[in-house]
């Protein structure tokens, strides 16, 4: 078909720019920094000025306290026992929800969300209901020497709780969309189960699993809530970083509770810097599909 | 025999996928699964690979009774419809994957996995993008990867899920020809599925055409397509006229006018029928040429490539006839929209009762 002869001649009209007239762009970005501003670098800088009111050498002294070490300590061995934990759960979970259909499946998957939903202080009294001395179990476990309330077990419990969802949630929707035809086609050429974990469905979700890790980590170093609940606040035995830092603040010690304060700030900035590599990557390799 | 299915049944709650099917394939025959979606013929391969579970049933493959063998040691090649490469290996990789996860003992060396998988990938010519991954390459060559991986466990039978369907029109073709021509080559038992006639006719040694989980007519490309078991088989094989009518007296009506129904049909008393009529078998002329000619007029002209679709509306017919013609005869013709033709049916034919798909 001959074209017509004025689409020949005029060129079509090009309009420089389809999005959002430019008042429109500069207030949604003077508001978005205005908040962060407000929210996040405001608040960041105030824990760094009180932190160092009193000079280095009182930071520094109020983060080697022995108590500040033990605090450290436990968060880290909470930390260390959480991820693991929950990351087995998470794959298990995420594996059985996304590749098999059984009862209840719609059910679990939205009774995942709950611990999001419910608050961690409740988290925390359900577990004191649960194994606390003045239960049948809980005296029952008393009497074998077994102590989960006001101890590191129950700080360890209370935390996977509250941090369970973050890995199962961030590798369904991945999994999902992953679909069952890799692991089919692995079957059908001999490979065992494990080979195929191994193989073919754990290097696929790598990179959602590191990234659910490390929010779950972020998440399991901060948790006050739940925590406070279960840990019954003794010092150097049953403290995390965050309850040393109320401890410190209700005893008018600003600035030591700052400066162990800042010690999750660092801890934040790292998981936010770690997870901002892990994101580049994932977008970069994840995608394959 | 190469694969052998004896009444294999399989139900998804209360829907029947698959009705006591009974198939046999000679060794090295490569054959087409044809049939519409949810027929029942992907759920059958998948019965064949162990991938899903008959209810009831033998599979026989080779002459070996795998019925009961999980998946794994089938030793079936599966190419799905996706591809389903795995997306973190490599080329190379995908294809040795198979040899990799064999139990030690099996397990070739080193060496001889290198140069199975190049010969493998030679083979698909593929051997350029050894160390390429999936994502990288085209729907096509992707597709030709799988059959190499597939190919690499030495398989039984090999089973192919639609596996030219993701492709776009030009690839699909080429690919078609090019997967006849490895077949001719390779001689493993194949079995692919699809729901497009054109490649089951153009592929396959036999076609199986299944519905609703039954076979309802197995043979080679010509007598399925020559001789079709049934009114669903005539009709799926190709575009046609459906012309609803009675017999009576050995004829059958098309509107006004009465034809003579085939020879087992003679017999037959007053019954309603199905009158088929392939477009490419309507003769299409400016003047009559004998007395059972139709007449009408064209309602529509549509390019399809060489030939020229035509929609004609028939006196006392109720609804249109779809012709095709020759380009040629086309333009001697001078047919155009509005003109007056005669139609000639030069073959016609007729099944008694009712059918859907």
């Amino acid at each position: 078909m001959p074209q017509p002869e004025s689409a020949k001649s005029t060129p079509p009209v090009v309009k420089k720019r389809i999005t959002d007239p430019r008042s429109v762009q500069v207030f949604l970005v003077g508001f978005t920094y205005l908040f962060f501003i407000g929210f996040i670098f405001l608040p960041l800088g105030l824990v760094f000025s009180q932190a160092f009111q009193k000079g280095w050498s009182f930071y520094l002294e109020s983060i080697r306290e022995p108590y500040a070490i033990e605090a450290v300590k436990l968060t880290l061995l909470t930390v260390a026992i959480v991820v693991p934990v929950n990351a087995v759960f998470g794959v298990a979970a995420a594996w059985a929800i996304t590749k098999f259909n059984f009862k209840g499946k719609s059910a679990l998957k939205s009774l995942l969300d709950l611990p999001f939903a419910v608050s961690p202080v409740i988290a925390g009294l359900i577990f004191v209901l649960l194994v606390g001395s003045r239960t049948t179990f809980g005296s029952w476990l008393g009497e074998h020497g077994i102590k989960i309330i006001f101890s590191t077990p129950g700080i360890i419990i209370a935390t996977i709780f509250v941090t369970f969802p973050f890995i199962a949630r961030e590798l369904i929707p991945l999994m999902e969309a992953q679909g069952r035809d890799e692991e089919e086609a692995a079957l059908t050429l001999g490979a065992k189960g494990w080979q195929i974990f191994g193989k073919i469905t754990l290097p696929n979700i790598r990179w959602g699993l590191i990234y659910g890790m490390i929010l779950c980590g972020a998440r399991s170093i901060g948790e006050f809530g739940a925590v406070s609940v279960v840990s019954g606040h003794i010092r150097g035995q049953t403290n995390t970083i965050p309850l040393h830092v109320e401890i410190l603040y209700s005893e008018y010690n600003f600035t030591a509770s700052f400066a162990v304060a800042s010690l999750l700030v660092f801890l934040a900035l790292l998981t936010v810097v770690i997870k901002g590599g892990i994101e580049k990557q994932f977008q970069k390799k994840s995608f394959h599909l | 025999m190469g694969i052998e299915l004896q009444n294999i049944t399989k139900t998804f709650g209360e829907y029947k996928a698959i009705d006591n099917l009974s198939l046999s394939i000679p060794s090295g025959d490569l054959i087409a699964l044809l049939g519409p979606s949810g027929c029942g013929k992907t759920t059958l391969l998948r019965i064949i690979a162990g991938l899903e579970l008959a209810d009831s049933g033998k599979i026989i493959l080779e002459n070996k009774d795998t019925t009961n063998l999980p998946p794994r040691e089938k030793n079936v090649g599966f190419v799905f419809q996706h591809y389903a490469l795995f997306r973190r290996l490599t080329v190379f990789e995908n294809v040795a994957f198979g040899l990799k996860v064999l139990p030690f003992r099996q397990r070739p060396a080193r060496k001889e996995i290198r140069e199975r998988v190049e010969h493998l990938l030679k083979l698909v010519q593929m051997d350029w993008a050894l160390k390429r991954y999936p994502s990288q390459l085209s729907g096509g060559q992707r597709q030709r990867v799988a059959l190499a991986r597939a190919l690499a466990v030495n398989p039984r039978v090999l089973l192919l899920d639609e596996p030219f369907s993701a492709l776009d029109a030009k690839v699909r073709q080429e690919l078609r020809r090019w997967l006849r021509k490895l077949h001719d080559e390779i001689h493993v038992t194949s079995i692919f599925v699809t729901h497009d006639q054109e490649e089951a006719l153009e592929l396959a040694d036999k076609i199986v055409v299944i519905n609703k989980g039954r076979i309802e007519q197995q043979g080679t490309p010509q007598e399925v397509y020559d001789h079709p078991a049934n009114a669903f088989v005539y009709n799926f094989l190709g575009n046609v006229n459906v012309f609803h009518g009675r017999i009576k007296n050995g004829k059958v009506s098309l509107g006004n006018h009465h034809l003579d129904v085939p020879d087992e049909l003679k017999n037959v008393e007053e019954k309603t029928s199905q009158t088929f009529v392939r477009p490419h078998e309507i003769g299409i002329s400016r003047i009559r040429s004998n007395d059972n000619d139709l007449e009408g007029t064209i309602r529509e002209v549509r390019l399809q490539g060489g030939q020229i679709g035509l929609n004609i509306e028939c006196e006392g017919l109720d609804g249109a006839i779809e012709a095709e013609v020759p380009r040629e005869l086309f333009i001697n013709l001078q047919l155009a929209k509005g003109v007056q033709v005669f139609v000639t049916i030069n073959r016609v034919r007729v099944f008694t009762g009712d059918y859907e798909i």
